[in-house]
Parts: C-alpha cells; structure tokens; sequence
C-alpha cells in the first residue's frame, strides 16, 4: 500500500508537469520576455502578422525588398530602378516611361538607401524613398499600393550614393553625387581633375500632398567624393550633414592616393540659408536635361517628361551656406542622433569614432573659429566641434543608428560586429559579432526622431557558410537582433534580394490600415480601358490593331479574334474587371517578345505583340485564378499581309 | 510498475480535458436549431447586410433603366438572363428566392459562399465563386428591380445548356 501511495504520488507531479505543459503551448507569451528564446521571439504562426514592415534595398537588383519582421518572411519585391518580368515592370507600355532617362530606356540600376517619410520627425508611412547610384535617380514609393510611383533623374551628378533621405517633416529629400565630375559635362583631360571637377548636392522638394518631387536647388561644391547624409532634426533642423573622402581630389588610384590625408570632413549644410539664397536670386540657371516619370493610378500609366534646366547655388561663394568639420580618415557613414546634437562621423580607415556636437558647431561658427578654407568654404577647427570620441571599437566603422534610449549602434566592417555605446559618456556597453562583414544596420525609425528600439538588422556582405550552398554566388544577409534589454541578443538569420546596402523599418500599424485592395473601375481613366464586356472591341488604324479586352474569373473577352495579318503591331489593352481584393489576372501571349501582363483587379495594362507567322495562336490566363483558371485562354488567328480575312472578335460565338 | 503508468495516464487524461474542455463549450455554442448555425431568416433570406424583410412595391421603372445598365458592367461578364454561362441564368432566380436572398448574395457573396448551404450548393455546381463587384446597396436594389422586371416564373433546369460541340450550320 505503502507502495501504490508512492506511486501514486510520483504519477500526480508528472501528470501535474504534463498538464502544465499542455496547457501552455497555447499560450500567447505570457511567460514573460526573459524566459522567450530566440525561436519564440521570431515565430510568427501561420496565419498571424508580423509587426514591423523592413523595406530592404536589393544593391544591385535594383528592387526593394519587402519583409516581416521579426519573422524575416518576404513578402514582395517592390521592382523601382530594374525591369521586372514578372510585373511587366518597364515591359508593358505603361510602366516604360518610369525607366527612361536623358540617356535613353535603362533596364537595370544599383539601388542603395530606403528612408520613410515623415512628419514632424516621426515615421509617417506614406512614401519610402529610393536612390539609384549608377544613373543618378530618385524613386518614390507609394505605402498605400507598394508601387514605384515616380522616378526623377539627378543632373550635374554621378555615383548618386549620399542620398535618399529625407529632412524631418518631407521637406526635401537630399541627394548627393560620391563622384566629382565636369560640371556641366564636356571633354576634358582627366589628370585636369583637382579644382576643375566639381560636385552637386540636390534638394528635391516634396509636395506634401502629392509626394510629387521637383530639384528646388542644387549646391556646387569642391571635387569631393560625396559619401553619405543625413539630415539635422530637432534643434539641427534646417542642416544637411554629409561625409566627404578623397578630399585630396585624386583621380586614380584612390584606394592609395585617396587616403592621404590625416582628416577628410563632414560638410555642413544650412539648407534653410540656402532657401534664403534662392529667394533672393542668388542662383545661376544652369542647362540640364533630367526625366522626371510619373506614374498615375488614375490611368494605371506612366508619362516622361523632360525636364531643361536647374538652379545651382555656389558654395563657394556665398558664405554661410557651408562649413566644413574635420573628421579622421575617410568617413562614410554621417549619423544624426534623434536629439539632432551628435553627427556620428565613421573613419572607415580609423580606430575610433569621432562625434560632433550641433551646438558646439554653432558657437564655432559665431566665433569663426577656423582652420583655413578650401575653395572659400571655411574650415572649422577640429576641436571646435568634437563632442567626443568612442576609443577603438572595433576595426572599420561604417554606419550608426539609435535606439531613442540615448544608445547608439555601430557597425564595424572588417571586425564583423555591432557595438552598442552610450551617447555622452562615449563608453562601449555591448559587442556581438555579425556572419559576415556588415554594412549597414537599421533600427525602425532609426533615421527619425522617434526610433523605435525593440530590433535592429545588421546587412551583411558575406555569408560564406551560413547557409546551403547555392554554387559560387551565394546570398547576402540580415541578421535581426532584439535590443529592448542591455546586450543585444540575435535572434535571426534571413537571406536578402540582392545586396541589402540599407533598410528603412516600420511598426506596420502605421502602413496596413491604408493598404489598397483592389483599384475602383469607376475611377479608370486609361485611355484604352473598358468597364463592361458590352464595350470589348478591336480596331484597326493602319498597321496597329488594338483589342479593347476584359478579364473576368474565368475568361477573356473577346476570346477568339480573327483579321490580324502579318506585320500587325497588334495592342492588347486588358483591363481586369475583378472588384474584389487578391484577384489579378495575367496575359500569356505566345511568341511575345516580352513579358507577361499581370493586372491589378480594376486595372488596365498593355503589352504589344507582333506575329511574325500565320497561324492560330492561343493566349491564357497566367495567374491562377479560379477553379476554372485552365480554362482562361482564347485564340487569335493570324492570316498572310494579302489576306481578305475581315477583323471579327466574340465570346461565346457572340 | 504498470499500476504507476496506468495511474500517470489516468490523471494525466483527466487533467487534459479539464484543460481542454473551453474550446468544445465555445464550438457548441453557435448550435441553433439546424446544422449550418443559421437563424430560420438567414436561411431563407441570405447573410449579409439585409437583416429584415423588405416591402417591395410596384417595380420602379427608373430603376429597372439604371439596374439594367448596371447589369451590363457589372454581372453580364459571367451571367446572362437565359443561358447558363460562368454563373446562372438570372431570369427566373426572382421566383427562386427571397429579394432579400437576392440582395445579400449581390452584397456578400464571399460571406455567402462561405456560410450558406444554398449558396456552398451552387457553388457546387458552378464552380467559379461568384465575384464581390463591390456594389453599394442602392445599386443592389436596381439590379433587383431590373431582374424582377425580366422575371418568369418557370425552371432553371429548363434552360439548355450550351451544348459542347456546335455544327457550323447551327
């Protein structure tokens, strides 16, 4: 008996225990964030939203990634500055205009910094921002549809890399050239570099309403490389401050002639006085011809308009308009705290980090303490504006961001880690190592004067054997870490489209309430759509024949067209008539040398295509759709140039 | 030893369902007085925005123009009065079912769909669930008055389907 009572007893605490843990598994992580390990952190169950957007560059792709975090899902690729033949991005004959350039249709560009709108120096969440480096552009995203919404070329600059962001209440976003050139361009020796080349930092304007963006100014400046922004805010607002490398002005070589000098600087930009210049005509109206693409949701199109001249203020001429601060060795990144009192200035070939102080510029500014000048532009002395300095890191410094708590976080290249330090007192509170060689980092918010400091992503270059092989091109990273408590605690490892050179994040209740669903038909203003079957139709105007089509769960209308010849340019202008959320349809025309439509229910798209033989040949539905999805195909007969075969069109035989 | 897993699973069971037993209370709670958790008005009168009976007067001549415009753009793709296409063939639905039913199914089909024995049953047969066009309950109403307007009192099963195979000579 005694026995039996034993057991009995043993069996009630490991039932107790299974109870325990039954019961809980359910549960909704109440058991306290200190006992979560990283795996709960991350999990997001099926069926449930993460609770931050990260809008992640793709580098090279071009694109924009957009993930969830903190599970590291992605969710869409954002085409901006790349054709994308999945969305006809730059292949159907709406969205063409968006790529086209001073320099013709360009297919392909290298796209680095996301940075969000705001309002009051707080995330806004209505536009994200876009720089493409090759051929200078700026893009606008639109957070309500999660389409490019308009691009502007950049004149007067080259190597768009200290761009795109944006000034606390959307003012303007900046954009400035890493490479100095002739400005404006024309043949010339390249040894005649030094003092004959020059750079321009763009002020776009955004229309508050619109988002739409216009070049306010540009300011001509030294031979420079223009390396990153970042703009004051709070007490700095009305600054621009923007890291500068090869102030020796060299021309080959740079790796070793670039790196000459004990201190490069952070130039300081008073955009406020330059607004005060502009008014009072101080400019010169240069010739340049710049594309500004805009792309309506009213008509579902694009339209390219050439833009003929800019205004440029001269930095070297009209005073207060900018100060130069030493800073050691080749800064990159420039990092403006949320107060707006420190500029982070990151000598990627330097120890240690070197921090401004906003109000100790000032006062060097009013008592003209200076250290020379460089093509007129005054020289602030190094002392004069030094805050602070964090003392050796780590090696290779690249980029700060902030977490709202008074914490800045670094990232260090060629030592593969973060370090968190304390703003102030300059003290390293925390290091943890990255796989591999980071770049950038990005805590939401981060760029704002309200970050929010729960995650931060370090981007990295390398990823070696972090993951599956994938042959000699592997992918690259981001490793999202929680910072709420002291150490920073890595929680995730997600592979990233292209390289991720920068991230803008965001809590996602700022953006999915105003998330669109579908486009209303009423509100179609393409030239070529059509709302009803009852209005399907095809034209002839010469050789171009154009087929008015609908789309509907599941067929085309009309779905069997006879009378096209031989050298038709033939046009399908298809206008999905679904008004309901997450029902496009595609378009699949066989031999088209170009990529599939896929359209937006209530919106209109056009692809051109030009059969070459005779013959009958299908088309479908490439989107599956419905239950009957197989079935969303049709024909189109093509006859011979000389054919007497009239132009017919219907559905169902009618 | 067998008396100590016995005993383990015996509690261990016991314990689960008294853990488990608040998910099956709120399951059996939508229970009404048939199987698909419907009122007796829903049944009969669709889920949707209409909740209560409406009083239809004499058919409205000038929404039967509106509606019949508003049948063209937005219902013709996949119906038509008198032949089976993606959906049914809408001329006699009026004697079918309930104006209500009618309207809820215009204003909801996703939730009808979803939720209706009736609606489930002809989705059954068609396949393709009928498309939510969005429409306001004013433009609902005008494609009702323009199908009461058309309306027959007869079968659908009547209508011929289109046959698969068309000879030339029809």
């Amino acid at each position: 008996m005694k026995f039996l009572l034993k057991h009995i007893a043993i069996a009630f605490i490991i039932s107790a225990g299974l109870l325990i843990s039954a019961c809980g598994s359910g549960g909704s992580g109440n058991s306290g964030a200190l006992n979560k390990t990283a795996a709960e952190k991350v999990f997001v169950a099926p069926g449930e939203w993460d609770s931050h957007y990260a809008f992640v560059s793709g580098g090279f792709s071009g694109q924009l990634a957009v993930y969830g975090i903190p599970s590291g899902r992605l969710f869409k690729v954002i085409p901006v500055f790349s054709v994308d033949a999945e969305k006809a991005w730059g292949f159907n004959e709406e969205t063409k205009p968006m790529l086209t350039t001073s320099h013709g249709f360009i297919p392909w560009d290298d796209s680095h910094h996301p940075d969000i709108s705001q309002t009051k120096g707080e995330l806004d969440g209505r536009w994200v921002f876009i720089n493409a480096n090759n051929t200078p552009r700026i893009a606008r995203i639109s957070l309500e549809t999660f389409e490019t919404e308009e691009i502007i070329e950049i004149p007067n600059s080259a190597g768009n890399h200290s761009s795109s962001f944006v000034t606390e209440n959307t003012e303007y976003v900046v954009a400035g050239t890493r490479f100095s050139i002739p400005i404006p361009q024309r043949d010339m020796s390249i040894k005649e570099y030094k003092g004959n080349f020059k750079a321009a930092l763009s002020f776009l304007k955004v229309d508050p309403e619109t988002g739409h963006m216009n070049i306010d100014f540009q300011i001509l400046m030294p031979g420079f490389d223009y390396d990153l922004s970042h703009p004051g805010r709070g007490k700095s607002h009305g600054w621009f401050f923007f890291s500068t490398y090869n102030t020796e002005e060299a021309n080959t070589l740079l790796e070793v002639n670039a790196s000459q000098n004990d201190k490069d600087f952070i130039a300081a930009i008073n955009w406020k006085k330059a607004q005060e210049y502009v008014k009072a005509g101080k400019f010169k109206t240069m010739s340049a011809k710049y594309t500004h693409n805009i792309y309506e949701n009213s008509t579902h199109s694009a339209t390219s308009k050439m833009e003929t001249s800019v205004r440029v203020l001269d930095a070297s001429k009209l005073p207060g308009l900018v100060y130069l601060m030493p800073t050691p060795k080749s800064p990159h990144g420039c990092d403006v705290d949320p107060t707006g009192e420190y500029i982070v200035g990151s000598g990627k070939l330097s120890a240690s980090l070197t921090v401004h102080s906003f109000t100790k510029m000032q006062q060097a500014i009013k008592d003209k303490n200076f250290d020379g000048e460089a093509y007129g532009i005054p020289i602030l002395k190094f002392d004069a504006t030094l805050a602070g300095t964090v003392q050796q890191p780590g090696l290779g410094p690249l980029h700060t961001e902030f977490d709202g708590r008074g914490n800045a976080y670094t990232t260090f290249f060629i030592s593969s880690e973060v370090v968190k330090w304390k703003l102030g007192t300059w003290e390293v509170l925390d290091r943890k190592p990255t796989y591999y060689s980071v770049g950038h980092l990005m805590i939401p918010g981060g760029n704002s004067g309200k970050p929010f400091g729960k995650y931060m992503i370090a981007m990295n270059k390398i990823t070696k054997d972090r993951y599956l092989p994938t042959g000699p091109e592997v992918c690259q990273s981001a490793q999202l870490f929680d910072i709420s408590g002291d150490k920073m605690e890595l929680l995730l490892d997600f592979p990233t489209v292209g390289e991720p050179h920068y991230a803008a994040g965001i809590p996602a209740e700022k953006i999915i309430k105003r998330s669109k669903k579908f486009f209303k038909l009423e509100e179609n203003k393409h030239p070529y759509s059509v709302t009803s079957e009852a209005e399907t139709k095809v034209v002839r105007d010469g050789k171009n024949v154009h087929i008015y089509m609908t789309m509907i769960r599941s067929h085309f209308s009309p779905d069997n067209i006879e009378g096209i010849k031989v050298g038709d340019r033939v046009y399908f202008h298809v206008t999905n008539l679904e008004q309901d959320y997450d029902v496009p349809h595609g378009l699949g025309v066989i031999g088209a040398k170009t990529s599939e439509l896929l359209i937006m229910p209530g919106q209109t798209e056009t692809m051109v295509w030009e059969p070459k033989k005779p013959g009958v040949w299908p088309f479908y539905c490439t989107d599956f759709c419905s239950a009957l999805h197989q079935e969303m195909q049709g024909y189109i007969r093509v006859s011979p140039r000389n054919s007497k075969v009239k132009l017919s069109w219907s559905l169902d035989g009618e | 030893m067998k008396q100590f897993i016995y005993g383990t699973l015996l509690l261990s069971v016991f314990l689960f369902i008294a853990c488990g037993s608040d998910d099956s209370a709120k399951k059996g709670a939508k229970a009404g007085g048939n199987n698909s958790g419907l009122t007796d008005f829903q049944l009969k009168n669709g889920i949707g925005p209409i909740t209560a009976k409406l009083t239809l007067g004499e058919i409205d001549v000038a929404k039967v123009k509106k509606g019949a415009d508003l049948f063209v753009q937005k219902c013709s793709p996949c119906h038509k009065l008198d032949k089976r296409l993606v959906g049914p063939a809408l001329r006699y639905v009026s004697f079918r079912r309930t104006p209500e039913y009618i309207l809820n199914m215009i204003l909801n089909p996703t939730g009808m769909v979803k939720d209706h024995p009736e609606a489930r049953k002809v989705l059954g047969e068609y396949l393709s669930p009928m498309t939510d066009m969005h429409l306001t309950p004013d433009q609902a109403k005008e494609i009702l008055e323009y199908i009461r307007s058309v309306g027959k009192e007869g079968k659908e099963n009547n209508i011929p389907e289109v046959p698969l195979f068309r000879s030339s000579a029809k």
